[in-house]
């Protein structure tokens, strides 16, 4: 059974078919990337995913539940952790503060208990911080660790928002657009990260990217959508190769060009 | 400078960083308990005044400090504190049993307030709270058996053991008693902000798409944040009935709304220490005022609206220059001499970031 099987997915804002018809599933432990030119739906199907739109047809199941009837609060308890195109953090924190956050879907007590901060409260509080001191190791953020996020640069910023996703302790990670804005350099970091994260901790990755190297080096399997719609499937190399993914991108003339 | 080591999360999670910052919080809880020996009766007057405005302060910064809400309409859950603890005290409660009621019925109602309330935001939810404040009044007026309309109600003596705590006759007691209290809500309010659920707010202050993707249920954490706010500002509203000890209506005006939004905008949002401050400010500028009369000799009596001016002033020149507060000025000196002289000018300057486009709030 896959992790994740999206099945004829579609929404329509008004008239626009921002997605229709789409269909995949992310095995345990690949790296799956949806690629497409901009407006394509890439993100609309994380946001469907993540459950802050609903779709007006389709299925969407994880580990062989059905999650399209839950409220958006309730996907990250089931082990589904998401970035944002634009980063989405808590600007008036601290990196710390942003990643603990992130353990809120394992929070076990209840505004009573914290009002009052019984020894539990402190027991749990150690577990967190245990958790996220893991994050922050992994991304080397230690030298960031107390500060504010309004006065980190944007690299920083990409990272501390993988790690907030990290620490909620995920089965399968929604990446939307990880590289964008960063330098050669940093993205190659990305790309090592989401190798350690598919190896060393046995995620599982969707993630939509434009960086055709990063997506050719880490993905198993690749999603080509356009205009809401699937066009092609497979290894980042067949994708890459694909007609109507060429076309796509650049044109139909170009499609003669390449196959000529 | 002095350097911290931590050697534990418990560094982390504890209240005070170090022993000098527990030492700094004990000096300061000294002074506060020896000081109806300090002061005479018009100034430790002034001083339950201002614990009471600081208690009402803390609630309304949890909500808009911490939570992002903004209310207009905390002026009527000071009522609501008010009148609750009068009324039963009437019907021969005990004080702390009609003191506890008023907390829990102004942070019902709040939280009931809320379900509508939290589908709104910014501006809108201001002019809602400020509807609500409208009705409420309107409902004081009208509810004379209870609140005694628009001649108002005396609100009773506390006697507690045999023990008096009345404002007039046993001020000291009172001013322990209040402190007593702001205290209690103080360390409370703390322990909030370094839990789950203080965080629960801040992240639905900062990006509300976030914490729903992080799994904490926006609507639930706003109106928990709702009745908490209210709920510590309906507490204010019965000490601060037994303070004024005969009110009516007029006692909680929407000017004490926009006080208590001054107190604070001014004292810095996001910080405890903020409400304290405001606080201060605003109990302190007609004191001021007062003296510089009674100093200059100008008989200022033929401008009744200078205080407001002079409010209004202190705003415009906080939002403009100093959008932290009083505590984020603080704070700013602070690290300066902490780090003298490498200091830099722009070292509280936020980066702008680009991307996204800053909510109204």
């Amino acid at each position: 059974m896959a992790l994740l099987e999206v099945r004829d997915l579609a929404i329509a804002f008004g008239g626009l078919k921002a997605v229709d018809g789409v269909s995949f599933s992310v095995e345990k432990g690949e790296v799956f990337a949806i690629i497409g030119p901009n407006g394509a739906g890439k993100s609309t199907i994380f946001n469907l995913i993540s459950r802050f739109y609903d779709p007006s047809a389709g299925s969407i199941r994880f580990e062989g539940r059905e999650i399209t009837g839950l409220a958006a609060h309730e996907i990250a308890p089931l082990g589904i952790a998401r970035t944002f195109q634009n980063i989405e953090l808590f600007d008036h924190s601290t990196v710390l503060q942003n990643l603990l956050m992130g353990r809120h879907a394992h929070r076990r007590t209840s505004w009573i208990e914290d009002l009052l901060f019984l020894p539990r409260v402190r027991r749990e509080e150690r577990l967190h911080r245990r958790r996220v001191e893991e994050v922050i190791e992994f991304l080397e953020l230690e030298a960031h660790r107390n500060k504010l996020i309004a006065g980190l640069p944007y690299g920083v910023r990409k990272v501390v928002e993988i790690g907030r996703a990290l620490a909620t302790g995920p089965k399968l990670l929604l990446l939307d657009e990880p590289a964008s804005g960063l330098s050669v350099e940093e993205t190659q970091d990305v790309a090592f990260w989401i190798e350690d994260m598919q190896k060393d901790m046995g995620l599982t990755i969707l993630m939509v990217e434009h960086d055709m190297n990063l997506v050719a080096r880490v993905s198993n399997r690749v999603l080509a959508v356009a205009n809401g719609r699937p066009l092609a499937m497979g290894t980042p190399a067949e994708v890459q190769g694909h007609p109507a993914v060429i076309e796509a991108y650049l044109g139909t003339a170009a499609v003669s060009k390449v196959s000529a | 400078m002095r350097f911290i080591f931590k050697t534990s999360y418990d560094r982390d999670i504890d209240l005070f960083e170090d022993g000098w910052h527990r030492a700094r919080i004990a000096a300061l809880l000294a002074v506060l308990v020896a000081l109806p020996f300090l002061l005479g009766e018009y100034y430790l007057a002034e001083a339950t005044n201002l614990l009471i405005w600081s208690l009402a302060g803390m609630g309304l910064m949890l909500l808009v400090g911490h939570s992002g809400q903004v209310s207009l309409g905390h002026a009527a859950f000071l009522a609501i504190g008010a009148y609750t603890d009068a009324a039963l005290m009437h019907c021969g409660l005990p004080w702390p049993v009609a003191f506890a009621a008023a907390g829990l019925v102004s942070g019902l109602f709040g939280a009931l307030v809320a379900i509508p309330a939290i589908r709104m935001s910014g501006i809108y939810l201001a002019i809602a709270t400020l509807a609500l404040f409208v009705l409420v009044e309107e409902a004081v007026i009208l509810a004379e058996p209870i609140t005694g309309g628009i001649g108002g109600i005396m609100a009773p003596p506390i006697q507690l053991f045999g023990i008096s705590f009345e404002r007039y006759g046993a001020l000291a007691n009172f001013y322990w008693l209040c402190l007593g209290v702001v205290a209690a809500v103080t360390l409370a309010y703390a322990n909030l902000l370094r839990s789950p659920t203080g965080r629960a707010f801040m992240a639905v202050r900062d990006s509300e798409v976030s914490a729903r993707a992080l799994g904490i249920n926006v609507a639930r954490t706003k109106t928990l944040a709702f009745g908490l706010s209210c709920a510590a500002t309906g507490l204010a509203g019965s000490l601060m009935g037994h303070f004024l000890g005969f009110f009516n209506y007029e006692a909680f005006s929407i000017f004490i709304s926009i006080n208590l939004l001054l107190v604070v905008t001014i004292g810095g949002l996001g910080f405890i220490q903020g409400a304290f401050l405001g606080a201060i400010l605003i109990a302190a500028v007609p004191q001021v005022l007062s003296i510089l009369r009674d100093v200059s000799g100008i008989d200022t009596s033929g401008y009744p609206g200078l205080e407001t001016v002079v409010f209004a002033a202190i705003l415009i020149g906080f939002i403009i220059y100093e959008p932290m507060g009083l505590y984020g000025r603080w704070l700013k000196i602070r690290t300066f001499f902490d780090l003298f002289p490498l200091c830099r000018r722009d070292m509280f300057r936020r980066q702008k970031s680009y991307l996204k486009t800053e909510r109204m709030r």
